[in-house]
């Protein structure tokens, strides 16, 4: 049996095969074998529904990190089950889908491989019972987007897109992760089903308030809520597949994920009502508003995915009532809100992803999405106009589509919100009604504007005789699928309710026991407020879109500069300009002027922690006496070495260190270190050939240009750096701490089988050591020849440049 | 290039190499005990090499010791990481030595153990890093 | 003695960081060269000298040096080396490329 581990595994690996597969079969579209994954990943989650929907949860469990408590734990469960029949259903209608609008001229095998990778990761983040793992299967999810944004990577926009979206939800995520760390320090552990379970003990914490913040700027950022809601416009550079899939059918559903799995977890306070109800409404208004606005049928869509995600946010806000009033007849009401939530989630992903393939195959076909230079295609496109009519219309809120079924519930939903007296929402409830009721007012609009705007009136492009508009039947596929769906959940909608959201609210709600009873969909209330309210839509709706012309100009209000856009430009073109400034200001490309930092650092922190802490100490007790000779040794290697800053010419130089180098050779030789000795002496020996050959090639050595100031400034640095060296080696020698360490080595003939310490060190008991000396000698050489050998590689000359 | 007079130079040459090279040698297999090991042994070695590039040109030398010093720096680090996993199979932590000590008629007790091949593969390594980097310079005209 | 090998130590130090803020790059080499010497004084020095004969076994004598040391600047020596001829090589081949050891001159890009 397929373990729910291994699903979230399978796209990775098929991504990894994704090359080879490719080079294989270069004639046919390597779409068709990627297909293969989400179909019988597909299949594999339906064999689940049956079980899924009694209520029971799949938990499989791999160690991954064991000292940091992070295990691999994956979840399936009611909740989870939805995201993951979206993922890969979806997936495989879009990779259908995929194959047609995308040529084989494009590179499929990165589109294919991040798709996989998104893929993966997208059902990594809702079977994660883990919060770490959650959180890093978010960020793929982000880091996976930004790729396929931009897919089409030579466009300017896509770049722009791709770094915007990724900035945002990239920073949102890291948000919460914080949220997460404190949900850890309050729980003690990263367990989501643990956490749920140990709630009570925390609402009075302290992190308490702030982990429910950040965790939902994190969730407000993946599902483009209001103000972070314009990344999602400009990701609609990426191919139509992406957006259809990544862009408005799943990834902007993971902070909606978040929200319901942690509803249980946070939900209840007033604060966590007002903010996701709250923003979720504002969303749901300022989407619907500007997408009428927008002349790129693309970009109408993404407003309109922003709106409709507010609309499903505020839901969820609403739902979270329940948890306040607890289990009781009336707090039904408030449960049914998440139900109609998820159900909108649903029909959400099928009109609005058959919506995005149409507009696809309109780009391709046509050339254009601007909705000024399309129209009549009615008669061009008859299969095209119908999928479009159906889910703009399910958009809109009418019969016979789902959307209907879900506006109605929402109406419902925010009207009962308005009757609740907790949450000081006796004197603010009825906004929600009113903000709803105005938000769907445009929605309608809109998609009056998709369905007639681009199918009726004149034909505006070009006239081809016999060009075929309508495109092949494999392109068409998906989108008949998603818009048969569209109305078969409008005839059926129990089917989904019992099999699968139904399941879903028993993890949201934990506490308490729900009636199936209660969530029974029906089309037909009676002539009830919802009912009034859809009909006031439509006309009111009607009249705004026919005198469209004439109030577009209230959109002059609000102009572009001074737009959240705009806010965002700036702040990251100064920030850029900030960090250019500082870096400029000490990053001079002066390698002096590094190494002053660095000495300066040093004689000030350690300089300073001598002087803080008086450890300075000077004991001349231990010390064994100098006899006559070593003073002369000492003498000589002094002269030297203050010979070489005076040397006239490089070759005194080279000379001078050489006479340190055999001077400390004899040191070696009266401080009882024959190996030394030896070594020093015939290194020193090489190291002057190496010197000599070099300085052949090398110009003669001339007279230090720099001004006197620097000269006393470095005097002053070489000096202060030489008295730390001094205060430290002398402290350290007259605070001897420790025994000499070399007493242990004195077996070094049983265990080593030597008279010899040194070696026997070197070779045997730290053997380790000389071996990895021995490799970096090598790398050593290995860069010497390379440096010498490898000059006349490939393009150098242009890389220098002269 | 202007024909020089180097007799002197490559006949003191000629000796003192091996006079080098059996310091080395002994330098290489004293260093259990003694002062040496293969560290001072590889240097010493270069250093013959060295002196032998120096007095003769580098052609000269290459035909009659046709040895690429690179290999011969890799197999020196080659040999000592392998010494290293010797231990492995026997069970032991890498690079545990192990040694014998016999006595032998003429020379006496001998130790014979895998430190001296790990040793080797030391000294082989710093002659081939040594010898190219001088070779690599002084060639690169 | 102790105290007279890390002053000397210390004046290496003092010397090779002053040949480090010059601007010529063989003067810079030079300088590493120096600092090298004046670490393998001041490791010596931190072991204790003259505390023992060499450390070989089998001498006949009481006490030893200490041996530590001592292989630490065995291995310090050989690295050295193979750390001064990179230098080497790098200051020549930038001057084949450049035709200037003078780091000011070798500032790279304005953006740098």
């Amino acid at each position: 049996m397929l373990t729910i581990n291994l699903a979230i595994f399978i796209p990775f690996l098929a991504a990894i095969f994704i090359p080879f597969i490719n080079n294989r079969f270069k004639q046919t579209h390597i779409g068709w074998f990627i297909l293969v994954v989400p179909v019988v990943l597909f299949i594999a989650l339906l064999r689940f529904i049956p079980t899924i929907a009694r209520g029971e949860t799949y938990i499989n469990s791999s160690q991954w990190i064991p000292s940091y408590g992070i295990e691999f734990t994956t979840y399936l469960d009611g909740l989870s089950m939805i995201f993951g029949l979206l993922i890969t259903g979806i997936g495989s209608l879009v990779i259908l889908y995929s194959i047609y609008y995308l040529s084989t001229k494009e590179s499929l095998t990165h589109f294919y491989i991040y798709l996989l990778l998104f893929m993966g990761a997208m059902l990594g983040v809702i079977f994660s019972d883990n919060l770490m793992a959650l959180y890093v299967f978010w960020e793929l999810t982000s880091i996976s987007s930004f790729l396929l944004i931009a897919f089409w990577y030579h466009r300017k926009q896509s770049r722009y897109g791709a770094k915007k979206s990724l900035l945002i939800t990239v920073s949102g995520g890291f948000a919460m992760l914080a949220s997460f760390i404190m949900i850890y320090a309050m729980t003690g552990t990263l367990s989501i089903r643990e956490i749920a379970s140990s709630i009570d003990s925390i609402s009075d914490h302290a992190l308490f308030i702030p982990a429910l913040i950040l965790l939902l700027i994190g969730a407000f950022t993946k599902s483009a809520q209001f103000p972070f809601h314009i990344w999602l416009p400009d990701a609609m550079e990426a191919p139509t597949p992406v957006s259809a899939y990544l862009h408005s059918a799943t990834m902007v559903k993971a902070g909606i994920y978040l929200v319901a799995r942690f509803t249980p977890i946070f939900g209840g306070g007033d604060l966590w009502f007002w903010l996701v109800s709250g923003v979720g409404i504002i969303t749901l208004f300022v989407g619907s508003f500007f997408a009428v606005k927008q002349t790129d049928l693309k970009a109408l869509l993404a407003y309109s995915t922003v709106s409709q995600l507010g609309m499903i946010m505020s839901m969820l806000g609403f739902g979270s009532a329940a948890l306040h009033a607890g289990y009781s007849p009336k707090s039904v009401v408030y449960t049914q809100a998440v139900f109609a939530a998820l159900f909108h989630l649903v029909n959400h992903s099928t009109f609005k992803g058959a919506l995005f393939m149409v507009i696809g195959i309109i780009d391709l076909q046509m050339g254009t999405r601007d909705i000024r230079r399309l129209g009549g295609l009615i008669s061009l496109m008859p299969v095209s106009f119908t999928i479009a009519m159906i889910g703009s219309f399910s958009m809109a809120g009418l019969p016979p589509f789902n959307g209907f079924l879900s506006k109605e519930m929402f109406f419902t939903s925010a009207l009962n919100v308005s009757n609740l007296d907790i949450f000081s929402l006796n004197t603010w409830g009825t906004l929600f009604s009113v903000i709803a009721w105005g938000a769907s007012v445009f929605t309608f609009v809109y998609c009056m504007i998709i369905v007639f705007k681009t199918f009726f009136g004149e034909y505006k492009g070009r006239h081809h005789e016999n060009k075929q508009f309508e495109p092949p039947i494999g392109m068409l596929i998906s989108p008949i699928i998603l818009g048969l769906f569209v109305v078969g959940i409008f005839f059926f909608p129990n089917l989904v309710g019992k099999y699968l959201i139904y399941p879903a609210l028993g993890h949201i709600f934990p506490s308490m026991t729900l009636q199936l009873d209660a969530y029974s969909i029906t089309a037909w209330h009676g002539f009830n407020t919802e009912l009034m309210m859809t009909i006031a839509i439509v006309l009111v709706g009607g009249f705004l879109y026919l005198t469209l012309h004439r109030w577009r100009g209230v959109y002059r209000l609000f102009p572009e500069t001074r737009s959240f856009d705009a806010v965002y430009n700036h702040s990251l073109s100064g920030m850029e300009k900030g960090s250019a400034k500082l870096t400029k200001l000490y990053m001079t490309g002066f390698l002096r002027d590094y190494l002053v930092y660095i000495y300066l650092f040093l004689v000030a922190v350690t300089g300073g922690v001598f002087i803080y802490t008086g450890a300075f100490s000077f004991d001349l007790s231990q010390d064994s006496p100098v006899s006559s000779y070593e003073w002369i040794f000492v003498v000589i290697i002094l002269t030297a070495g203050f010979a070489i800053l005076f040397a006239k010419s490089r070759l005194t130089a080279i000379l001078l260190n050489g006479v340190i180098g055999f001077s400390i050779a004899f040191f070696f030789v009266l401080f009882r270190a024959p190996d030394l000795a030896l070594t020093q002496t015939i290194i020193e020996t090489v190291t002057t050939v190496l010197f000599l050959l070099c300085f052949y090639f090398l110009p003669e050595w001339k007279k230090e240009s720099s001004p006197p100031s620097s000269k006393i400034t470095n005097m002053l640095i070489s000096v202060a750096v030489g008295l730390i060296f001094i205060v430290i080696g002398l402290s350290v020698n007259s605070g001897n701490l420790f025994e000499q360490v070399s007493l242990f080595f004195e077996d070094a003939d049983e265990l080593a089988g030597g008279n010899n310490i040194v070696n026997a060190i070197l070779g045997d008991f730290r053997a380790f050591d000389t071996m990895l000396e021995v490799v970096v000698l090598f790398i050593g050489g290995i860069g010497v020849y390379s440096i010498l050998k490898l000059k006349k590689w490939k393009g150098e000359e242009n890389i220098e440049g002269d | 290039m202007k024909e020089t007079n180097d007799v002197i130079l490559h006949m003191v040459t000629k000796v003192v190499v091996f006079i080098i090279l059996t310091l080395a040698i002994y330098l290489f297999i004293a260093g259990h005990n003694q002062p040496g090991g293969g560290f001072i042994s590889g240097l010493v070695l270069s250093s013959a090499f060295v002196l032998l590039y120096l007095s003769f040109d580098v052609e000269t030398v290459n035909s009659g010791l046709p040895l690429n010093f690179v290999v011969v720096a890799a197999v020196g680090v080659f040999l000592s990481v392998t010494t290293g996993f010797l231990a492995i199979f026997n069970g032991k932590s890498f690079l545990t030595h192990t040694f014998t000590s016999k006595t032998f008629p003429l020379i006496g007790k001998t130790e014979m153990g895998t430190v001296t091949l790990f040793e080797a593969g030391v000294s082989l390594a710093v002659v081939g890093v040594v010898v190219t980097i001088i070779l690599g310079i002084s060639e690169d005209v | 003695m102790e105290s007279v090998i890390i002053i000397l130590a210390g004046i290496l130090v003092m010397i090779a960081t002053y040949l480090f803020l010059s601007r010529n790059l063989i003067r810079i080499i030079l300088g590493s060269a120096l600092l090298s010497h004046a670490v393998h004084l001041l490791l010596m020095a931190m072991g204790g000298l003259k505390k023992g004969g060499p450390p070989l076994l089998g001498e006949e004598l009481k006490t030893y040096t200490d041996a530590l040391p001592q292989a630490l600047i065995l291995t310090a020596i050989v690295i050295n080396f193979a750390v001064t001829a990179i230098f080497l090589v790098l200051a020549y081949r930038t001057y084949q490329k450049t035709g200037t050891d003078n780091l000011n001159a070798l500032r790279g890009f304005k953006d740098e």
